[in-house]
């Protein structure tokens, strides 16, 4: 069993980083060539979301398994402002910067399984996990 | 965090017994079976034969796979590890799955094999029930562990076959065709579910970059009907042919196929749709500039290039 | 990174060689600002075959350098997305609406040449090949 990876996302180049980490982990883990593309198109855009609301947090990527299933955990962390109200922030559009706010709801789309806890002033966790298809 | 969320193999445990005493009559009992192997095997081959289990087997494959078998066996009762049990079962069930060997087969044998042991270990313990008390149930856990070994690793087995089959029917029934330089046709038949639209995707947008299709004309004509999450996985794979330079001609859209399309808010009016078939090939025609005309008394047409 | 820009005719084409940070494409895009204006281009193409992801910030980018060359008269071509990459962006919502894209470098250049003829047509030059 391949072995947790953790990432601190500081800046821009993090982000690069965490998704090309990503994709050499879930290609260990068994994952196919569009699924490889689709976990780290999301790994970037929950990156992104630490870079460009708290500046800086903390990607775990975890190989998991259920039964007879593998799939990789990715958990994104920082103690930033938070978002104040979530289910907003998961519709398709909305954003407090510029950016098209694509990111959550579009990562929610891409991975399998999508939980986002986040508390105002404490900071934001995202999971989300996704499983090789048999 | 934790890496494993669920599962794990089981592992022995024995009561009654203690741990030491468990491995010392697991150790006797292993020393009985390789004592008596012939005969053992023997029997245990006899047995198999008697109720007509393997019967795509000769004999001699029966007793060759018994003896491989109960070696493993005995080896799982000393080591206290399936590893190698599961590897040889794997083996085993990838040559015979294809020669027709069916589940309870395989089930029958180990049940039969646990029953040739324990009925020798019966007999020769028989003279002190408390210490055959103990032998059993030293015994049946680990039997149990490697009925459950081989008869799980048969089943992963044939399963992995299934998938493949899956795998290469679904394959062959979404045919990506090239009619024409640059036009590719993809006439899809029969229910999409949400792997079978994955694998059409797929097929669809690496079929357009190895013929370097412009228009791909995707005829529904045969699909009954799709829900919701099958008919945005069709509108993404549109949308994802343009990102590759592709225009995608949708035909055949069924009265009912529409008006999903238009429940999930589809703009019916930004997609390339045409009635029929050969309508949407002659659209594709024109929107790659080739001029289909007919030959002078002839009934082929011919095809020419416009500019 | 520097991704380096070609001048060909009236096209410049930007062959992007490795992944690329928001800061590598906001370069970019400035440098295509700036050489479009020295050059007088009509046309861009930006070849992305190399990248693996396009997240939404950098279809967001490459949206904002075709309308920018738009208004500069440039067209732009996004040339070189790879099956898989196309996928995952129109699943995570992301769409090129109104710039173009074409399979490869040749198609692009292809386009762009077509482009231009119909621009003349307009203008009322003389149809070629009739």
């Amino acid at each position: 069993m391949e072995n947790e990876v953790r990432i601190a996302i500081n800046s821009d180049q993090d982000i690069v980083i965490a998704r090309q980490q990503g994709r050499t982990l879930a290609s260990k883990l068994g994952f196919n060539g569009s699924d490889l593309t689709v976990i780290a198109t999301a790994i970037s855009e929950v990156a992104r979301n630490i870079v460009e609301f708290a500046g800086k947090g903390e990607l775990a990527l975890t190989p998991i398994q259920q039964s007879h299933k593998q799939g990789l955990m990715v958990v994104a962390h920082d103690d930033g402002p938070g978002i104040p109200n979530i289910q907003l922030a998961l519709q398709d559009g909305f954003s407090t910067t510029a950016s098209l706010g694509l990111g959550l709801p579009g990562s929610r789309r891409l991975m399998d399984e999508f939980t986002i806890v986040s508390a105002v002033g404490k900071g934001t966790t995202v999971t989300m996990r996704k499983w090789v298809r048999g | 965090m934790p890496s494993k969320e669920k599962g794990g193999m089981d592992h022995i445990t024995s009561t009654g017994a203690s741990p030491d005493s468990t491995a010392a009559l697991l150790r006797e009992l292993v020393a009985h079976l390789r004592q008596n192997r012939t005969q053992l095997r023997e029997e245990w081959a006899r047995r198999i034969t008697e109720a007509q289990l393997l019967v795509a087997m000769t004999k001699e494959e029966i007793f060759a796979e018994a003896t491989s078998v109960y070696d493993n066996y005995v080896e799982v009762l000393e080591t206290g590890s399936v590893e190698a049990l599961q590897a040889y079962a794997r083996n085993l069930s990838e040559r015979i799955i294809p020669r027709g060997v069916e589940t309870h087969e395989v089930l029958g044998i180990v049940l039969l094999l646990r029953d040739v042991l324990a009925r020798s270990l019966f007999k020769k313990y028989q003279a002190d029930f408390a210490l055959l008390n103990r032998v059993l149930d030293a015994y049946e856990p680990a039997a149990n562990r490697i009925a459950n070994t081989v008869g799980v690793s048969f089943v992963q087995e044939r399963e992995r076959t299934i998938r493949q089959q899956q795998e290469a029917i679904r394959e062959l029934s979404t045919p990506v065709l090239q009619v024409r330089e640059r036009l590719l046709i993809l006439p899809i038949i029969g229910v999409i579910d949400s792997q079978r639209a994955r694998q059409l995707t797929e097929q669809l947008l690496r079929g357009i970059r190895t013929n370097r299709a412009k228009v791909v004309v995707m005829d529904i004509t045969g699909v009954p009907s799709v829900d919701s999450t099958v008919a945005n996985h069709l509108v993404l794979t549109v949308a994802a042919a343009r990102l590759l330079g592709a225009t995608v001609i949708m035909t055949g859209v069924s009265a009912e196929i529409a008006q999903t399309l238009v429940t999930i808010g589809v703009d019916l009016g930004k997609m390339n749709t045409v009635g029929d078939l050969q309508g949407g090939i002659e659209e594709a025609e024109r929107l790659l500039g080739y001029k289909v005309i007919s030959t002078e008394g002839g009934a082929a047409a011919q095809v020419t290039t416009q500019a | 990174m520097q991704v380096p820009i070609l001048k060909q005719r009236d096209y410049l084409i930007a062959s992007i060689q490795a992944a690329l940070t928001d800061a590598d494409l906001l370069e970019l895009r400035d440098e295509l600002m700036k050489q479009v204006g020295k050059f007088r281009s009509r046309g861009v193409i930006i070849d992305v075959t190399v990248l693996d992801v396009m997240d939404s910030f950098a279809v967001r980018t490459l949206r904002s350098i075709a309308h920018m060359m738009k208004l500069r008269g440039a067209d732009t071509v996004i040339v070189g997305i790879q099956p898989e990459v196309a996928f995952a962006m129109v699943q995570l919502g992301l769409t090129l609406t109104g710039v173009e894209t074409a399979l490869d470098l040749e198609e692009g250049l292809a386009f762009l040449d077509d482009q231009r003829l119909k621009e003349r047509q307009v203008k009322g030059a003389p149809k070629r090949g009739e």
